[in-house]
């Protein structure tokens, strides 16, 4: 591997890890941090797994470092919620060998609830945290990580964006350097955190911050591009691609350190150039510490919300934006929605049916929120449809609608088991809905407790969901297939009304796990008697033609049968696979 | 090598994020400077998706903004209305002569798209390929993707067996055949169809 490759930054940033030895690599999935763990599990000498969540993951890591051994953990920027509580004490202990988080912000939410940004984190955590720009860089910095981590004695953040993550350029990969795993030796003082301990650990946090800032000052010095002085730049991450776009000609100070932040070097470029300008993406993260430093900056009110875009920075430099055509506004929008077969159709279409109030959970399924099926009520993050259930029935309940939990199959192992320990333990009557489609399937089709395989392909022991929610107190346990209409509404229906806590679990295949489908169906125009309940149904294969009788289209119909069970007239009718006009109309 | 924007719109799952990294190799087996941006996650199920494809001698945002992109190639004619305000004015569109209603137009919510045709062709002067049609044609219903890479291909500034040698290298080896031929079709129909009206082929 000594030619250069057009690589993602997610494959950059297992690439740098690979080949700074890493032994270990865990995570939980979420865009878009996902691929950087699938890469790395193709890569030979290394272990990884897929954890159940990102707390445990961080804990697994602390493990894997304590015992000697390089780890890498990796998660989308809500996930550090999750993993906040060991990594906040994990900057007290510092780490055996190198302990290297990747966490992966989602500016503009592409494919997240929010857009926290997580160097918020590492100046609360008081753990180093570097910004790669581009693939070549973050598989650069993901390598001078794991460096910093064990010189410095701490866990180092290494973050991610969307914009990083997903976007590819060259990549000069180089060999990896294989590392023997150092002996274990016990070291209660500084790794049990027990006052006593943890007070002189705060302490000694501290001095190494200070050797922290030192090599952020180290680093800063790489980052210093002087031309024109007239105009300088600080920035970090992708935005510095977007200054260098916007004004070649500036001088730019690129930080790859941002906590802790340079100060002797800030303050250096600062006197160096005429007019200083920060440029970053998020939160006024950098200009807040410039403002405590009492450094003098120019502020062309670049956006705080949303992600940066380069136009954004041109226009802060007093570039005029391109000339193009005025954006067409009357466009219908396209939003994501159910694939056609979706077997989680089957459960919205029955919850919207009996007007159940539904509190949702993150994952494909949410988007059952929309329109035609607008069956969920709320959405907050990761695993919080059960425990807001039962806090709904504590209120008094949705009025006269009855009030479901709907989780997913990897969000259930993921936080949701807590929950339903919260509605046994406390005498809640939730009826809990698990949509298990066997796979985590928003992410792109990642592995999971309940899948029986790991995210190195292997065969695991399959965890018995049934079994679980029964071990958890739960009596009233059934089992339906969400793509079966009548029966799915059914088991809502009395578990809803039977006044004492129950789980239905909802099981069938995520469609796009389907190799070989049946043939589609199409409408018999004759049969027909346009009541649109099929379309109500809001399957991407099925639409309403001039003279409003429904038609579908045969090359995205999977033959799941949904629609032929709420069709009163039987219009609808197995075809044969047909290439003739795939698809056009 | 000035930078040059391509920027590939459609509707999840028709394939654009195969088709911008075959363009996104080829530049690089160029010798050319390369980044390439899109986006997974939510936005693929179903969603408007778009990739943008940059190259040049020395490229440093993934990303370009509204006017400056030089080619735009649309794999769905709703998603080239909605994606043409990045094209420069004197950019080169290619479209799929092709609507996917989205889920607010199927379900009633939205009046069906009109006239975005007519907008497409002759106001804008795109080179309208038919490419579901011909990647059928070609033996590779699923290969739409590609026919509008060839399509393309005609107005970009690499030798033909240089996207040949990549599409091979790309699609999975079963699919090899029927996408070069899919290829070849974009290629054809640029070469004898809307293009030689228009004049715009082989810039």
């Amino acid at each position: 591997m000594d030619e250069k490759r057009l690589l993602s930054g997610n494959e950059a940033l297992a690439i740098g890890a690979w080949e700074a030895g890493v032994a270990v690599g865990v995570g939980y999935p979420g865009t878009p941090s996902t691929e950087i763990l699938e890469n790395l599990a193709k890569m030979a000498g290394v272990r990884a797994e897929w954890a159940p969540n990102e707390k445990v993951a961080l804990e697994v890591g602390a493990g894997v470092s304590l015992g000697g051994a390089r780890a890498l953990v990796t998660m989308k920027h809500v996930g550090l919620n999750v993993a906040a509580d060991p990594l906040f004490t994990l900057a007290y202990t510092g780490v055996g060998a190198g302990l290297v988080l990747v966490v992966a912000d989602d500016p503009g939410m592409h494919s997240s609830q929010n857009e926290q940004d997580t160097r918020n984190y590492a100046a609360f955590a008081r753990v180093p945290l570097l910004e790669p720009s581009d693939s070549a860089e973050a598989r650069e910095l993901l390598m001078r990580a794991f460096e910093l981590s064990e010189r410095l004695d701490m866990p180092v953040i290494v973050r991610s964006t969307t914009r990083l993550a997903h976007s590819k350029s060259m990549v000069e990969p180089g060999a990896r350097v294989e590392r023997a795993v150092a002996a274990y030796d016990s070291r209660p003082a500084k790794y049990v955190m027990m006052p006593g301990n943890a007070k002189k650990r705060r302490v000694h946090l501290e001095k190494r911050l200070l050797a922290a800032r030192e090599a952020s000052e180290e680093l800063a010095v790489r980052g210093l591009e002087m031309r024109d002085t007239s105009l300088g730049v600080i920035t970090a991450g992708v935005p510095y691609q977007y200054v260098r776009e916007a004004a070649p000609e500036a001088s730019v100070l690129k930080l790859a350190m941002t906590f802790p932040l340079p100060e002797a070097a800030i303050r250096d470029f600062a006197s160096k150039v005429d007019r200083l300008v920060v440029v970053e993406e998020l939160d006024p993260y950098l200009k807040s510490n410039l403002r405590v430093m009492g450094i003098q900056f120019d502020d062309p009110g670049l956006p705080a919300i949303g992600e940066l875009r380069p136009g954004h920075v041109a226009a802060a430099f007093g570039v005029p934006a391109s000339q193009g055509r005025e954006p067409m506004d009357d466009l219908p929008p396209r939003p994501p929605m159910l694939c056609p077969g979706c077997p989680h159709r089957g459960v919205f279409a029955a919850l919207r049916k009996l007007d159940v109030a539904v509190m949702g959970d993150i994952g494909c399924y949410t988007l059952g929120a929309l329109a035609p099926l607008k069956a969920m009520d709320a959405t907050i993050c990761m695993g919080a449809s059960i425990g807001m259930a039962h806090g709904m029935e504590l209120a008094g309940g949705a009025g006269v609608r009855p009030v479901v939990a709907v989780i997913g199959d990897s969000t259930f192992a993921h936080s949701g088991l807590t929950g339903l320990m919260e509605v046994t333990y406390n005498g809640g009557t939730t009826t809990t809905i698990i949509l298990d489609n066997r796979i985590t399937a928003m992410t792109g089709h990642q592995d999971n407790p309940f899948s029986g395989r790991t995210l190195m392909g292997m065969p695991a022991r399959e965890i018995d969901i049934e079994a679980v929610v029964r071990a958890l107190g739960i009596e009233h346990v059934r089992t339906v297939n969400p793509n079966l209409l009548k029966p799915t509404e059914k088991a809502i229906a009395e578990e809803t009304a039977r006044g004492e806590a129950s789980v239905i679990i909802a099981r069938a295949p995520c469609a796009l796990l389907i190799r070989d489908h049946p043939d589609p169906f199409a409408v018999d125009e004759d049969a027909c008697t346009k009541c649109g309940e099929c379309v109500r149904l809001g399957c991407p294969a099925i639409s309403r033609n001039k003279k409003a009788i429904a038609v579908i289209d045969t090359s995205l119909c999977v033959g799941c049968r949904q629609c032929v069970q709420v069709c009163k007239s039987g219009a609808i009718v197995r075809v044969g696979p047909s290439c003739d006009t795939p698809g056009v109309k | 090598m000035p930078v040059t924007t391509v920027m590939l719109v459609g509707v999840g799952g028709q394939g654009t994020i195969l088709a911008g990294d075959v363009l996104a190799k080829v530049a690089a087996a160029s010798g050319l400077d390369v980044k390439l941006s899109e986006v997974h996650g939510m936005s693929q199920r179903g969603g408007s998706v778009d990739t943008q494809v940059r190259f040049g001698d020395k490229v440093f945002s993934p990303v370009a903004d509204p006017g400056d992109v030089d080619h735009l190639v649309a794999f769905e004619m709703i998603e080239a209305a909605r994606a043409l305000h990045f094209l420069k004015p004197q950019g080169r569109l290619v479209v799929n002569k092709r609507v996917i209603e989205p889920l607010p137009v199927l379900i009633g919510e939205y009046g069906a798209t009109v006239g975005v045709e007519v907008i497409l062709t002759f106001e804008e002067g795109g080179v309208m390929i038919e490419a579901d049609e011909l990647a059928c044609e070609a033996g590779s219903p699923r290969s739409a993707n590609i026919v509008l890479l060839g399509a393309m291909s005609v107005g970009l500034p690499f030798e033909a067996d240089l996207w040949r040698d990549v599409i091979a290298k790309r699609v999975p080896p079963a699919t090899v055949e029927g996408n070069l031929a899919a290829f070849e079709a974009g290629r054809a129909a640029c070469a004898t169809g809307a293009c030689e009206t228009e004049g715009e082929c082989g810039a």
